[in-house]
């Protein structure tokens, strides 16, 4: 049996019919095509599928897509400007080499823009304790730390 | 994941006719552990019933010495809200702890209680400050409310709408997370309401319970020695890989101390 649902993904309408069952990263991935999302753990603890959510981070992996319906989602791919140019989070990554494989980069770099929203002013201390629901294998989190914070900073001042 | 029927009602009495209709039905609020479970094919319910989209479960309201929280609040509200940070903060100081941001952005205040789960937070303090459960029947008093390993004293088809929070004195949270899930492998919440006390322990038994001995002794001395001899047997508390059951004994007195001392100071 399958539902409708409507809802806007990087600024942009969509809908389809899907079982009740499918959850939202695997809407995003194979219904939409949109893999930047990923599917880490099976149990709601690596945080690499964390998406936006009507503008707050959530885990993508423990949401139904269609208890989603008329919502506004956010991925990774919705960061960047039309014309290609880096969303400041990224361009921190970028600079402060904070992936290596690169897996769960999407998650940490959505769950740092949350940050950035709510915690304008996070020191080094708090951006760990707010990335308990990432997961990194690779990097040992000190320039994924280092990017965020100078990410943060950079956001702040974008916005003036 | 198993398959399931979904249905997104308007109204509690809507979501109560589904729940009575359907061949095996559960509630989703936040879904952080309902998801997961079914993940797992722990649990295969027939039809799924979104509280979501029901008017009237969400927010936080403060009047005299009651903080009134609606079922479908979630973690990161009560954490942020001005309201609980003043009247109770050591309330809000628990909704922060609870899970991960993420997870802090969907878990709810209702679903959480409903579940029960025996290292959950929000029990002890329900449980810790003499809380009242109101649902879609009538208002359930704490003392009455858990009654065993996930079970409550909610009826089938009973739905929680709003929990209803004394204001204490002074109060504390203290909680030694299993590092990995961050749920609490012990958890007291003590709360002093002028020379009366009450010590609720999550994560050491099938589910949240009063320590009598440490509320009395609390009572008549309001400081952490009071409780620093108090070690209360084993033979009933958990055990299992992350902790044994005589280190839990362990830890409830050592996490009774430290709430104590927090709410102290």
């Amino acid at each position: 049996m399958t539902i409708k649902v409507s809802m806007t993904v990087n600024g942009k309408p969509v809908s389809a019919e899907v079982e009740p069952r499918t959850l939202l990263v695997q809407y995003l991935r194979e219904h939409l095509g949109l893999t930047g999302t990923h599917v880490g753990c099976d149990t709601s603890q690596c945080g690499c599928c964390n998406v936006h959510l009507n503008g707050e981070a959530i885990k993508s992996c423990t949401i139904f897509a269609v208890q989603c319906e008329g919502a506004d989602v956010l991925t990774i791919e919705g960061l960047a400007s039309p014309d290609g140019e880096l969303h400041p989070m990224q361009k921190a990554f970028w600079e402060h080499h904070g992936l290596q494989c690169g897996f769960c980069t999407p998650g940490m770099v959505m769950v740092a823009c949350d940050i950035a929203r709510r915690i304008p002013d996070a020191d080094e201390q708090t951006i760990r304790h707010e990335l308990e629901g990432n997961l990194c294998r690779c990097t040992g989190y000190q320039h994924i730390v280092e990017a965020i914070h100078s990410g943060i900073r950079a956001m702040t001042q974008a916005k003036g | 994941m198993y398959a399931f029927n979904y249905h997104r009602p308007k109204s509690l009495d809507e979501a109560a006719k589904t729940l009575a209709e359907a061949e095996e039905a559960k509630l989703i609020a936040g879904g952080m552990t309902l998801i997961p479970s079914m993940k797992l094919r722990l649990i295969g319910p027939s039809d799924l019933v979104d509280l979501a989209a029901i008017d009237g479960l969400k927010g936080i309201k403060v009047a005299g010495k009651t903080v009134t929280i609606g079922a479908m609040t979630r973690h990161a509200e009560v954490q942020t809200s001005d309201a609980v940070r003043k009247a109770i903060p050591a309330l809000a100081a628990l909704a922060g702890g609870i899970g991960d941001p993420s997870v802090r952005n969907r878990g709810t205040l209702g679903g959480s209680i409903a579940n029960a789960d025996p290292a959950a937070d929000y029990p002890a303090a329900v449980l810790g400050l003499n809380a009242t459960v109101e649902t879609t029947k009538r208002k359930i008093p704490a003392d009455d409310f858990f009654t065993g390993l996930f079970e409550t004293a909610l009826e089938p088809g009973e739905i929680v709408t709003a929990v209803h929070f004394p204001v204490p004195d002074a109060a504390a949270y203290e909680k030694f997370p299993q590092p990995a899930s961050g749920f609490a492998m012990v958890g007291a919440f003590v709360a002093r309401f002028g020379k009366e006390v009450r010590v609720a322990v999550t994560g050491a038994k099938d589910y949240v319970f009063r320590v009598g001995e440490m509320e009395q002794a609390l009572g008549a001395d309001f400081s952490p020695g009071a409780v620093a001899d108090i070690r209360l047997p084993e033979d009933d508390m958990l055990s299992d890989i992350h902790c044994s059951a005589d280190y839990r004994a362990h830890l409830v007195t050592v996490m009774a101390k430290r709430a104590v001392a927090k709410a102290s100071g």
